[in-house]
């Protein structure tokens, strides 16, 4: 199969890549680019671990084709803290221990961070049901339930 | 280890819930994970596995994939070589198959390609001639003489004659007779239950990167929860000397036990032998479903007399776990812990462990344990219903308490369920009401804790500052409970101490992170390393001072004279100490190497309010409380991390995880979207309650947090939804279509 | 002398006793003479045993020291998850 050239913005940074046609776009951001903080969980969609957003919308880049970036904006967890400024997010869930292996933490924080773009001020559940397709083990959920939060209520100015 | 470790004191640091020193690399996407590793000229590993349940391989045609273009090497299990310890052997079939296929998933072959796409296509290219055998892939049929015979000849002698050879190992526990017992009870309750095999379902796949050099030396990086174990097994499998292999844990996206062997690191290992280029293999989660260690699934028979007033007179189990294709040992530590929680004069339990046509068990946090307390708690909640009593009150009445003779034989030292109990009785989730409808179950919870090898090294920089080198995954915070702990005990900040983990060259041997062990043997051994480092401390400043170094004692993250007779001398801080330490002879380090013993057994008691849809058989969780005895919390936000993730897990496992097998022999649902683990949306908050009953074997009382919390919730949730739905559920998961099966058979 | 309890299915190698008594002081010599004095035993023991002394686990440590009044428990070896 013959190899897709494709022109992309990742975090407002311009790349550009060859993708074989059937490569996902979490494979071309791991393999090719060195983007490794979206993770690979299932493959399948179901885990939300390589979730980004792609022009503004949450998907799990497991379930895009690499080649479908072509002229998209894109943003990873790479891309969420300001240099070494974290995002509040990020350090609302270090102060509220709400990761304990971490692995699906980068796709937790992009889904919340897309979640209080659209709805800065949600309900637990709301939380809850926007954060359903992030399969957490180690935590229960609550830690991380409670750091959104806490985030939430920071970026409000509450 | 003496049981006279733990000292009463204030504490300054320990106890406190600060930054975890790996948190923001995980909250930026830089911390490396398993599947992050990469080498130059890596190659991309692949296996092939058995679509069949149980077949024998009569031979395997590798040709076609190894003429492919790209293909660098090809490994069927005739490339590893013959062994003669059972264990060894049985990972090695596992990670391999040889001569027969054992479950669907079972590994035939691997590849090792330029990339993934010719490793996928070159596995489509292997012929394997397959004759399909008949398979068994439950307990209760596999047990019974005339099922087919999954592997011959592994009986142990403890297995009475005439059984299947599905039989691999039998067991017996207890005390006193308990037909006198139920003799004298008032009411008798006799029940079968069964629990599904489920999964322990950490979200990062297994993954490895394997460097073979041609001088006989490599390298392995991998997820795992113990790199020393991955080079104990991956050494014997591959015929190399320890210390020419050096293994690396990457950060691990979670175990649960389920991380505590081997299954692709031989195999990249032997692939890359062959290759001569480094091989990384990732499974797909298909792999981790069909091919990693589930729990055991489990078929038990529970009687349980009780008198009038509450107390159980006699006691009974009777218990059959299947750990897949290859014999373990899960049964026997279920069979200890089934009884643990109650002080009881007559008791039984009877195990047995059974093969069937299913992946190889792997430990799942208190393995063997989750299951028979959960066919135990039950019964006794029935109890408690036919006797009119509360079900508190009767666990505190038959509680275990110190000068117990536990159900597994040793008597019980200080331990916290009768504390436990009384927790959870005065709490206020206790005595909320319950709207109609609803149900609350309560349940005790049992985990033995174990300590094990573990080796610290902490060297005190010319800065002040302080490095620990220790040897365990940190799978949970561990990094930040150890680094407090050194802090503590040489009383600096814990910012400046930082904690990394070895890899296999760098330290001597730590078993494996499981058992509830590093935060109190690591911790131990962290502890008395500083106190090494503190002695040469002391030393140093006697010798500035010009005084005996017995007349100069650590206070406060000094050294200070002893006493009024040892001299006046303003205090010697670690820094300064540190500053000169070139000087009055050279780096200044502790070490501590042990085997740690005196891990404290730990009780948990669960709180959950349910309520059943009798419409579509769901169970909505509407509030949940956990109590454990914690011993001291280090981190206590973290402790409740492993009470909530325990809790959590047991949700699951009570209200939907499951294998389920087809009549042909294969799993049905090896995805996340079928094999459904608790999402946000499923649950309430889960509310904790620690307490802090000091573990005596740990200088500042530590005991093992991560295994009890994971035992409570199947029975507490099958008592509450059998509460709510007025009908007594007696099989994991109560998954709706259960649930609505037994309430159409009411 | 020390009592030794033995869990139930052990009996059968131990004379249908589940509490026996040999001489030792430590637990590597508790071992051998349990393992002398009834070889049926042995498999099971060469395998891996715990041994509970005054109700806390151990699972190797052969030199610890064994009191002739302490209570003493075989296990079969035990790991976690």
């Amino acid at each position: 199969m013959k190899s897709i050239p494709v022109s992309t913005t990742i975090n407002g940074d311009p790349y550009e890549f060859l993708c074989a046609p059937d490569e996902t776009l979490l494979d071309a951001l791991r393999n090719r680019l060195g983007l490794t903080g979206a993770k690979e969980g299932c493959g399948t969609g179901d885990c939300g671990a390589c979730s980004v957003t792609l022009n503004g919308r949450l998907v799990c880049s497991c379930l895009v084709l690499g080649a479908e970036a072509e002229g998209a904006e894109i943003a990873t967890i790479e891309g969420m803290a300001d240099g070494d400024e974290l995002h509040p997010l990020q350090r609302h869930f270090i102060d509220h221990a709400a990761l304990q292996c971490g692995i699906c933490t980068p796709g937790i924080l992009v889904a919340a961070k897309s979640l209080l773009e659209k709805n800065p001020d949600p309900t637990d559940e709301e939380v809850r049901y926007w954060l359903a397709g992030n399969l957490c083990r180690c935590t229960g959920y609550d830690k991380i339930i409670r750091a959104v939060q806490a985030a939430a209520a920071e970026m409000r100015g509450a | 280890m003496s049981l006279d470790e733990y000292q009463k004191r204030e504490f300054k640091q320990v106890g406190t819930r600060v930054r975890r020193p790996d948190g923001v690399d995980k909250v930026t996407g830089r911390a490396m994970y398993g599947a992050d590793a990469t080498a130059p000229g890596m190659l991309t590993g692949r296996i092939l596995r058995s679509p069949h349940a149980h077949a024998r391989i009569r031979s395997i045609d590798t040709k076609a994939a190894e003429a492919l273009p790209g293909v660098k090497a090809v490994l069927t299990g005739a490339d590893l070589p013959a062994q003669e310890d059972d264990f060894i052997r049985d990972v090695q079939d596992n990670c391999m198959a040889r001569g027969k296929a054992l479950y669907d998933g079972h590994a035939v072959a691997a590849v090792a390609a330029v990339d993934a796409a010719t490793a996928k296509a070159a596995l489509k290219l292997i012929k394997v001639d397959y004759e399909i055998l008949p398979h068994v892939t439950e307990v209760d049929v596999a047990i019974k003489p005339g099922a087919p015979v999954v592997l011959a000849g592994r009986s142990l002698e403890n297995v009475p004659a005439g059984m299947s050879e599905n039989v691999t190992s039998h067991c017996e526990f207890g005390h006193g007779d308990p037909a006198k017992g139920f003799a004298k009870a008032d009411r008798i309750v006799e029940r079968s239950f069964r629990t599904a095999a489920t999964h322990q379902g950490y979200i990062e796949p297994h993954a490895c990167l394997a460097s073979v050099s041609s001088d006989g030396k490599a390298d392995l990086w991998c997820c795992t929860q113990g790199q020393y174990f991955v080079r104990t097994l991956c050494a014997a499998i591959m015929g190399m000397e320890a210390s020419q292999l050096r293994v690396t844990a990457s950060e691990i996206g979670g175990g649960f036990g389920g991380k505590t062997t081997v299954f692709i690191e031989p195999v990249a290992l032997a692939l890359s032998r062959k290759a001569g280029r480094p091989v990384k293999i990732v499974m797909t989660r298909d792999e981790v479903f069909r091919a990693t260690g589930p729990t055991v699934h489990t078929s038990m028979d529970i009687k349980i007399g009780m008198a009038k007033d509450g107390r159980i007179t006699g006691a009974e189990a009777h218990l059959r776990y299947s750990g897949g294709a290859f014999p373990c040992g899960t049964v026997d530590m279920g069979a200890q812990a089934a009884f643990a929680a109650y002080d009881l004069d007559n008791v039984r339990t009877y195990g047995w462990n059974v093969l069937t046509n299913r992946p190889k068990e792997a430990a799942y946090r208190a393995p063997g344990a989750p299951q028979a307390i959960y066919a135990v708690e039950s019964v006794i909640d029935e109890l408690c219903q036919d006797l009119g009593l509360d079900p508190i009150d009767v666990r505190l009445k038959n509680a275990a308490k110190k000068g117990t003779k536990s159900s597994y034989g040793p008597t019980f030292p200080d331990i916290g369920l009768v504390a436990t109990l009384e927790a959870a009785k005065k709490h206020p989730h206790y005595s909320a009401p319950l709207a109609e409808g609803q149900g609350r179950g309560i349940s005790c919870g049992f985990w033995f804790n174990f300590g094990g090898n573990s080796c610290v090294s902490l060297n005190i920089n010319t800065d002040g500052t302080v490095g620990v080198t220790e040897g365990n995954p940190d799978i949970g915070g561990s990094r930040a409970s150890i680094s407090l702990m050194a802090a503590e005990e040489l009383g600096i900040d814990y910012d400046r101490v930082r904690t990394i983990v070895a890899d296999t060259s760098s330290l001597g041997y730590n078993d494996v992170t499981d058992g509830s062990r590093v935060t109190f043997a690591v911790g131990l051994a962290t502890i008395k390393a500083a106190r090494a480092a503190v002695r040469v401390m002391c030393e140093r400043a006697a010798k500035i001072w010009g005084i005996d170094a017995d007349a100069v004692e650590w206070k406060d993250g000094a050294a200070v004279p002893a006493g009024p007779n040892a001299g006046k001398f303003p205090p010697m801080s670690l820094a300064e100490i540190a500053a000169v330490s070139f000087e009055t002879g050279g780096p200044i380090a502790g070490h501590h190497e042990v085997n740690v013993d005196g891990a404290g057994v730990s009780f948990g008691v669960h709180i959950v309010d349910v309520e059943v849809d009798k419409e579509t058989g769901a169970t909505k969780v509407l509030r949940y409380t956990v109590f454990q005895d914690a011993g001291k919390a280090v981190h206590p936000s973290y402790v409740e991390g492993q009470m909530q993730g325990g809790a959590v897990q047991g949700i699951g496992w009570a209200l939907n995880e499951e294998y389920i097998y087809g009549a042909d022999g294969r799993l049905q649902n090896p995805t996340f979207l079928d094999y459904r683990v608790p999402v946000a949306s499923d649950l309430p908050m889960i509310d904790t309650v620690i307490l802090e009953i000091p573990n005596p074997g740990h200088p500042y009382g530590v005991r093992g947090v991560g295994e009890t919390g994971i035992v409570p919730p199947l029975a507490a949730l099958s008592n509450a939804v059998s509460r709510s739905a007025g009908i007594r559920l007696s099989e994991l998961p109560m998954s709706p279509p259960r649930v609505l099966k037994a309430l159409g058979g009411s | 002398m020390v009592k030794v309890r033995l869990w139930g299915s052990l009996r059968q190698a131990a004379d249908g006793e589940t509490e026996v008594e040999v001489k030792a002081k430590t637990f590597k010599e508790l071992l051998d003479r349990l393992v002398e004095t009834y070889p049926g035993l042995e498999p099971q023991i060469r395998r891996g045993v715990s041994l509970s002394l005054d109700g806390v686990i151990y699972r190797e440590a052969w030199f610890t020291e064994i009191r002739p009044d302490a209570e003493v428990v075989l296990m079969p070896y035990m790991t976690g998850g």
